[in-house]
């Protein structure tokens, strides 16, 4: 089933291509064009705030994040992009034994997930925790109201080391937020634990018959 | 047209397909006319059906896929027809009943009843097959052309704003929705 489900996962038509960043290597969408100016006040922000330069993204952990999740047979993964999860992005996409969903908001892809359980495709999600509001809904009234396995990897943005003032205050109510929702949930800091932690949540979503969470943080996600 | 006139007009084509409907009126109504172990009810999380026939759809590309829509929960989830249309599965036939209003929760009109236009909002997303209908006649037609062109379809039926005195069945959520994994899985082996 795994080549006929991802070529039918494959998207209809071409896609623009991506940017590169200043700073972070890759984006999605063009920074800085398009803004109004003020015509009295005008002033040109600076850029060196932070002078020190920024580490890439990991390339080895998300590898080793997609082995995982390909060892535990996910073969479905949706996906709203953000900066720390474009090698996993890419690894899915690449796949020819993955399907790949690109969102428009991460609430679509708790229902993408639950109808992939019960079409019996094992998947997962990948969001940043920003997302995981924007799909509280989705979570509590589809996943948890008809108790389907979720395996969510969540980026942990807006904890100690941010750099960007808009991800600050989410980093701060994630977990505070996972607990109001009952859901199980670990931190995936270090590769050595990746396979291991990613495999054991997704067995208590399976026999628990609800949504997990696995939060991808700082020191596992950027180069040292 | 009522919804339950354009249900009763295609129940006998839902048999042998992978059907997923809203909550409230639609999923009320298609239980009125019987139950079967390929319905699934999605009674809350409004906007998801799609989503969820979407996930059913890539997954199970042998299988034909119906979605009953609403345009109560087409329109909390907009960017999901843009998702649609960009995997457009050829095995999913998305009908939406467009009643104009959020007949559940008191009929408070939705913005389809001051002209937004759902089909035309499907079109301009992506989707490669749309439809308005306003009658039986033409639903039944357009809903027959949807599943022999085997491309995605988006289906807007224009219904009365009228549905059944009430929502709960003795249908529980949960026994819907394992009786609905045994069919796909099931199916499986027929396929």
């Amino acid at each position: 089933m795994g080549s006929s489900l991802a070529r039918a996962g494959r998207e209809g038509g071409g896609r623009p291509r991506v940017r590169a960043h200043p700073v972070l290597g890759v984006t999605d969408r063009p920074m800085g064009e398009g803004l109004p100016t003020h015509p009295v006040h005008r002033h040109t922000p600076s850029l060196d705030i932070i002078a020190a330069p920024m580490p890439p993204v990991s390339t080895s952990s998300s590898r080793i994040i997609y082995d995982a999740l390909k060892a535990c047979g996910v073969r479905l993964i949706s996906a709203l992009p953000e900066t720390w999860l474009v090698h996993l992005i890419r690894m899915a996409d690449e796949d020819p034994e993955m399907t790949l969903v690109r969102l428009a908001k991460e609430e679509e892809g708790v229902g993408i997930s639950a109808g992939a359980h019960l079409a019996g495709v094992k998947s997962a999600m990948l969001m940043q925790n920003h997302g995981l509001l924007a799909a509280v809904n989705g979570i509590v009234s589809c996943a948890q109201l008809y108790r389907i396995p979720l395996l969510m990897l969540i980026s942990h943005r807006g904890s100690f080391g941010e750099r960007d003032p808009w991800q600050t205050e989410g980093g701060g109510v994630t977990e505070d937020l996972l607990h109001a929702l009952r859901i199980a949930y670990q931190h995936l800091e270090d590769p050595l634990h990746v396979a291991h932690r990613i495999a054991e949540a997704q067995t208590l979503a399976y026999s628990s018959n609800k949504p997990v969470a696995l939060l991808l943080c700082r020191d596992l996600m950027w180069e040292p | 047209m009522t919804r339950l006139e354009a249900l009763r007009a295609v129940y006998d084509k839902l048999a042998d397909r992978v059907v997923v409907t809203i909550m409230g009126a639609v999923a009320a109504e298609l239980q009125s006319l019987g139950h079967r172990p390929n319905f699934f009810y999605l009674q809350h999380a409004m906007g998801l059906a799609s989503s969820m026939g979407l996930g059913i759809a890539l997954s199970r590309p042998e299988l034909s896929v119906i979605v009953l829509d609403g345009d109560g929960s087409v329109l909390m989830n907009l960017g999901g027809l843009t998702t649609l249309a960009r995997y457009r599965p050829k095995n999913l036939l998305h009908i939406v009943f467009d009643n104009e209003s959020l007949l559940s929760v008191g009929g408070f009109p939705t913005a389809t009843s001051t002209g937004s236009d759902i089909a035309g909002i499907a079109r301009a997303a992506g989707v490669p097959r749309t439809a308005a209908v306003q009658s039986i006649d033409e639903f039944s037609r357009t809903f027959d052309e949807a599943l022999a062109a085997r491309e995605l379809t988006t289906v807007v039926a224009k219904v009365e704003a009228v549905g059944p005195s009430g929502y709960v069945t003795d249908l529980a959520l949960l026994e819907n929705r394992f009786q609905f994994q045994r069919y796909l899985k099931s199916a499986a082996r027929t396929a």
